[in-house]
């Protein structure tokens, strides 16, 4: 049986994984990343291939299209915007979920083509303070480090990184390195108390936004200690004002002096670092003790940024960034911009950085953007500031979105649709967090008229005339192209440097097995790098928004392990969302006085978002947390982005996605309640809504509202109305109780609750009838109870007047009653009217060996 | 201690037995105005369906009421109380006298004040020579009309039809059997039955029962004629204190009596369907039965017996219909209603200030005895107010 080997599309880890002709999946052996291992979203790629929802035709103007139109009104839209604005009025917004392929051609027609700057991507989100630490400290874009010194390490400080979720396979390897080496010591420095620290042998509860604070301590701390360093710019460093930190001395002497008496140091860094306004200076804070100690460079030591995204590093390594050229050429090495404008035959070369995403929107919401093409991503949900980005979105004449899901607020927006392919369709390169290219590859045939978004691109370019330019016959011809961009204005000191797979055949490139640059010569991988590096000042700064009598509490966003980004792919799969289904708040229980379980508001001076409260003693005190996945059409009020601030960092635009100060509040429902059913009826149901596949075709409707509940249980019922629709239903006025299930043919179709608080049944069990042919009728029974009961079947009553039931009889003769009279002492039964004493009489024959049986 | 027992109904015939058994040298005389031996009213039904017969309906021989200490005399109406001389007289003018007197005199069918409602044919039905009128009467393939969609005449029209007649039910409401079931439950409990055959006029009142010399038709006030070979009235009752008020004891609808069963003359009781407790007469056997206790014990010196009546628990005894009500059904009330459309089972439940007040349960009556404890028990119910409507099954732990 032939397998396809290929790359799991879901976070920055970038593991290998098989997949059989059956779509089956399992982690591949060989692929250094992973060695045969894989997390519960990369074991479930499988399950997502079938995506219901895919966008499979052009569209223009909300009506079906042929290619050749949409792609003439693409063109038509950038070339007027062009006329009407100049390169500034044109922009491109691409997503670290796109191919190494895909996104050198977005980043050739905005710089080449278009002559623009502003193209962005939602990596900027991920990771672009890191990026911008990086080429601070070295010059360039560079991870030194390899993922095999996360296991050689001695000590492994984790920062802002929730490793075990976010970076599962990491995680794992890690604790089997320190299963193996028990010495090994992991030190996490997080605000909230993770599932990471559950390995760990310290966790620093650092004040949020005080990880500069705790870095530059660090830093004065080793030189006090006697350690010294050639690199240019100590004493400044050394000089920045410290800020406070919030950690207790003795946890910090011990984290001290861990670090400065362990060689073998890694200081690995993620979203939670580098998703704040000081993120830059905190990727410098760290690189600055590393390079002090002298940490850097060999096995098992080094600071080590870890992008979320599956493609982040493609989309930095082809410049597919508003501040970076192509190819870790630089616009400030003016030989690099004339190579890079000769080879692309590109005269009208981008002069200049563009807008960074956040700033991109702002100028789309003032109406400076008059054409704009969104790849593969959703910012109407992933962006802070939601409702300013929405506005944006709206404002811009020519909004072409090209996705393979319909499931896109952004995508609903948009004028002109391009189908996409997704994983499993599509063919290219992706490199993950350690500098390993690997091959994706296509296993599936192409759904209704999708095609690559670099062929999109492609003749969108040819259509502006440049057809010669962009005349690529697949992405091999792509990644030859990106491969000799690295080679330009050589000898140069840029260690991104791909001259050996510049001449990759195409049948090379069609086996190529994963390979770390830099890569000098053909088949020679790269390895761990020591680069020339500096010393930067960071002086500390509070983030940028501080917590005040109105918005106590700092918010923190983040994601929940088993989702990914906006949830278009995973947000369909049962399995994954089972692990934390509904849009949850955590706080800790000392910071709000409403009670766990209930609906509360998040409100900041940008937005309101209302999310479900989960007490969660693990938070520290003054922060709380929410999940950032959440969008229109799975839950429109929960949207947690529209609550976040958009402050940016000042080096490398990226916002402060880990830091808005909020205040919590009640939100007043009347009624809530849920909804199973056996199709997916909107978002729109109730004002607060939450949906949930439910696995089989069974989704789940979370809902609260102000209205009447008898009248949302009357407008929910009148959604589910059906022909051959049979009813159970439960109402209590009063108790503002309202339940009602659907049958057909004794086959359950939807279950609606309505209660006056959110204490309601468990909906395990009830999903669990869904697949039933038959209920059956001691489900039946306890339906709208919620709980399947134990008890025997109902048993005829015998004696009305005191209501005794057969089986009650029954067990009065097992006991020893011989008469009537006997039973009636027992059980009370015949005593009155008498008219079942005939029966009881029948009984009392039948005893004792053949009485019914309880059940 | 002479004590006379009037009336052998279930009351009348239990306290006659108790009071031999348990007051030492009481002579117990106990008269019946019908001929029979003491008899199950309750089964008259079955009697009816054919179900059981006659002597499966008797309650107590001869022999036995005798080895009970009880002298029976049936076919002895009694006339008149003297209070002052304490003895009463028979229709046929026969004196006796009593130390102790109960009354347990029962009710009489109402008849409607109805053109042509004397007519041969027209039947009341409450004893057994209604019964066997019917039976004579019910020749098959004929038709009959049953006035009042009670629970009686919803019986009686059960047992018409087991008997081959094509029956229909007049009743004055929207759905049957109101003081015991809400419009739902009837509803239900007519469209089971329609399916057996049993037509309902409803609502409809009747104008007139017409024939000559012999019921033909009954007349609705829609200008239908039902076309009626028998006619059985079901339309209430009427508790007999016409004998009691003719002897100066206090009656309203029924015989007033005290928490001890006692009528305002402390020689004389009353109890069963013919006394009125506390504004309010019963129509039931087991509260009935209750009451004999309570003379019972009174009469025998126990200053502590006392009557308390509880909540009444009825049942329609028809064969394939699981149909049970309890309690107070008609006062305002919050309901908590579970119905199951396929499976045709319903019930409603009735709260008031957070108590369990009554209660009907339609397909499904295995629930009866928990309710009928809670209504009697008076227990809040709001901690288990959410699982309450799935009974005993779904609580934590039974009382
Ligand atoms: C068909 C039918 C079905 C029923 N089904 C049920 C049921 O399922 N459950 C339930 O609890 N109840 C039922 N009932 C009601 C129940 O039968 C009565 O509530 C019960 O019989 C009342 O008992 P009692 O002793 O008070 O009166 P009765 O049973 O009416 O007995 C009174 C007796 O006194 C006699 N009497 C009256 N006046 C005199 C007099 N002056 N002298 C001598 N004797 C006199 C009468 O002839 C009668 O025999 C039903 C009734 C009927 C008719
Ligand atoms: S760790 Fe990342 S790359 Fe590896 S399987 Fe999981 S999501 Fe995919």
């Amino acid at each position: 049986m032939t397998e396809t080997r290929t790359t799991c599309p879901y976070c920055g880890v970038g593991c290998g994984v098989l997949v059989d002709a059956k779509g089956a999946v399992r982690g591949d052996p060989d692929h250094p990343a992973n060695a045969g291992r894989l997390c519960s979203k990369g074991t479930a790629l499988g399950e997502t291939l079938d995506q219901p929802g895919r966008l499979l035709h052009p569209e223009v103007d909300g009506k079906r299209a042929s290619w050749e139109a949409a792609l003439d009104a693409v063109a038509e839209g950038f070339r007027s915007a062009l006329a009407a604005g100049g390169p500034e009025a044109v922009a491109l917004y691409v997503s670290g979920q796109l191919l190494t392929e895909d996104y050198y051609a977005a980043n050739k027609l905005a710089k080449g083509v278009l002559g623009t700057g502003n193209i962005d991507s939602n990596s900027r989100l991920c990771m672009a303070s890191a990026v911008a630490g990086h080429r601070r400290a070295f010059g360039e874009d560079l991870v030194p480090g390899i993922y095999e010194d996360l296991e050689q390490a001695d000590l492994l400080v984790l920062v802002g990184s929730n490793l075990a979720w976010c970076h599962p396979v990491l995680h794992q390897r890690v604790l089997a390195a320190k299963a193996a080496r028990p010495a090994m010591r992991i030190v996490v420095v997080d605000p909230r108390r993770t599932a990471t620290c559950e390995g760990a042998d310290l966790h620093l509860a650092v004040a949020p936004g005080g990880d500069v604070a705790l870095f530059n301590t660090l830093l004065r701390a080793l030189h006090a200690r006697g350690m010294r360093s050639d690199a240019p710019g100590l004493e400044a460093a050394l000089a920045a004002p410290l800020g406070p930190h919030g950690i207790p001395p003795a946890a910090l002497g011990t984290f001290l002096d861990w670090f400065a008496t362990t060689p073998r140091t890694v200081t690995l860094f993620s979203q939670g670092a580098n998703q704040s306004s000081a993120g830059t200076d905190k990727a410098n804070a760290i690189i600055n003790c590393h390079l002090l100690a002298g940490h850097i460079g060999q096995p098992g030591a080094g600071p080590f940024s870890v992008t979320g995204q599956p493609n982040a590093m493609g989309g930095r390594e082809v410049g597919a960034l508003a501040n970076m050229l192509a190819g870790h050429l630089d616009w400030s090495v003016p030989a690099e911009v004339a190579a890079l404008s000769a080879f692309w035959q590109a005269p009208k070369l981008a002069s200049g950085p563009g807008l960074k995403a956040v700033e991109l929107f702002r100028a789309a919401a003032a109406g400076r953007i008059g054409a704009l093409w969104v790849m593969a991503t959703n910012p109407a949900v992933s962006l802070p500031e939601a409702a300013t980005v929405r506005a944006a979105l709206r404002r811009v004449p020519c909004l072409v979105v090209s996705d393979c899901t319909r499931d896109s607020d952004t995508l609903a927006l948009a004028r002109i649709r391009l189908p996409a392919l997704g994983w499993g369709e599509k063919d290219g390169t992706v490199t993950n967090s350690e500098r390993v290219i690997s091959r994706q590859r296509g296993f599936r045939p192409w759904p209704g008229e999708a095609r690559p978004d670099w062929w999109m691109i492609a003749e969108v370019a040819a259509r502006l005339g440049w057809a010669a330019q962009f005349a690529w016959d697949g992405p091999a011809a792509i990644f030859r192209e990106h491969a000799a961009v690295t080679t330009l204005a050589r000898p140069a000191p840029r260690a991104f440097d791909l001259t050996g797979l510049a001449g990759l055949s195409d049948a090379a490139y069609a086996s190529l097995a994963p390979i770390r640059w830099p890569v000098l010569r053909p088949g020679v991988p790269g390895g761990r790098l020591a680069p020339a590096a500096r010393f930067v000042a960071t002086a500390f700064r509070p983030p940028a928004a501080a917590p005040d009598a109105a918005y106590p509490l700092r918010l923190l966003t983040g994601r929940l392990r088993d989702q990914w980004h906006t949830m278009t792919r995973t947000g369909l799969v049962p399995r994954l969302m089972a692990h934390a289904p509904e849009p949850v708040l955590a706080i800790h229980p000392d910071d709000t006085a409403l009670a766990d379980g209930g609906l509360a508001a998040v409100e900041s001076p940008h937005g309101r978002a209302v999310l479900r409260l989960r007490h969660d003693p693990s938070l520290p005190r003054g922060a709380c947390f929410a999940p950032m996945h959440w969008t229109d059409r799975f839950a429109p009020a929960a949207r947690i982005n529209a609550a976040v601030n958009a402050a940016v960092d000042p080096v490398s635009g990226q916002p402060e996605l880990k830091h808005t100060p909020v205040r919590v509040v009640p939100a007043p429902m009347r009624w809530h309640g849920f909804l199973l059913a056996r199709q997916r009826l909107g978002a729109d149901l109730a004002p607060w809504c939450a949906l949930l596949p439910a696995g089989g075709e069974v989704w789940r409707h979370e809902l609260a509202g102000t209205e009447a509940p008898a009248a949302a249980f009357a407008r929910l019922r009148a959604r589910l109305l059906g022909p051959e629709a049979r009813w159970v239903v439960l109402e209590d006025l009063a108790g503002d109780t309202h339940r009602a299930a659907r049958l057909a043919n004794g086959r359950l179709d939807a279950v609606l609750f309505l209660g006056p608080t959110p204490a309601l049944p468990p909906r395990d069990w009830l999903v669990s009838l869904f697949a039933r042919d038959q209920i059956g009728s001691a489900a039946r029974r306890t339906l709208l109870a919620g709980i399947a009961s134990d008890a025997p079947p109902p048993s005829p009553t015998l004696c009305v007047c005191h209501g005794v039931t057969e089986a009650k009889v029954c067990q009065a003769l097992r006991a020893g009653a011989k008469t009537l009279a006997a039973i009636g002492a027992a059980t009370g039964a015949g005593t009155g009217c008498g008219s079942c004493r005939p029966e009881l009489s029948a009984l009392l024959t039948r005893m004792p060996e053949r009485l019914p049986e309880p059940a | 201690m002479r004590v006379l027992v009037i009336g052998a109904g279930p009351a009348g015939t239990r306290c006659a037995t108790r009071l031999a058994a348990r007051v030492p040298g009481a002579e117990v005389t106990l008269l019946g105005a019908e001929a029979a031996l003491p008899y199950d009213r309750v089964r008259l039904s079955q009697l009816l369906t054919g179900e059981s017969d006659i002597p499966g309906l008797i309650t107590h021989e001869l022999a036995a009421l005798a080895a009970a200490g009880v002298r029976f005399r049936p076919g002895t109406a009694v006339a008149a109380i003297d209070r002052a001389a304490r003895a009463v007289r028979t229709a046929r003018g026969e004196v006796l006298a009593y130390d102790r007197l109960v009354l347990a005199l029962g009710s009489s069918a109402l008849r409607l004040p109805l053109p042509g409602g004397d007519l041969p044919g027209v039947l009341a039905y409450r004893d057994l020579d209604d019964v066997r009128a019917m039976l004579r009467l019910a020749a098959p393939g004929g038709r009959a009309v049953v006035i009042g969609g009670g629970l009686l005449g919803l019986e009686a029209a059960v047992g018409l039809a087991a008997r081959g007649q094509r029956v229909t039910v007049v009743h004055a409401l929207d759905w049957p059997m109101e003081r015991q079931l809400d419009r739902v439950a009837g509803g239900l409990l007519a469209g089971r039955l329609g399916g057996r055959g049993i037509a309902f006029a409803m609502p409809a009142k009747t104008m007139a029962i017409e024939g000559t010399g012999q019921v033909e038709a009954v007349r609705l006030d829609d200008g239908r004629a039902l076309p009626a070979d028998l006619v059985v009235q079901a339309v209430g009752v009427r508790p007999n204190a016409a004998l009691a008020a003719a002897a100066g004891l206090p009656v309203g609808r029924g015989i007033v009596v005290d928490d001890a069963m006692r009528t305002a003359d402390p020689a004389i009781y009353a109890i069963g369907e013919c006394a009125e407790h506390a504004g309010r007469t019963i129509g039931l056997v087991a509260p009935a039965l209750q009451q004999a206790e309570v003379a019972v014990q009174s009469i025998a010196g126990e200053a502590a017996a006392r009557w308390r009546p509880a909540a009444d628990a009825a049942a329609l005894k028809v064969s394939g219909t699981a149909v049970w009500s309890a309690g107070d059904i008609a006062g305002e009330a919050e309901a908590i209603t579970l119905h199951d459309d396929d499976a045709e089972h319903y019930r409603r439940l009735f709260l008031r200030e957070d108590r369990l007040v009554g209660c009907v349960l339609y397909g499904d009556t295995a629930d009866a005895g928990y309710y009928l404890d809670l209504i009697g028990s008076g227990r809040p119910v709001a901690p288990i107010r959410h699982s309450l409507v799935f009974g005993a099954a779904l609580q934590p732990v039974a009382a």
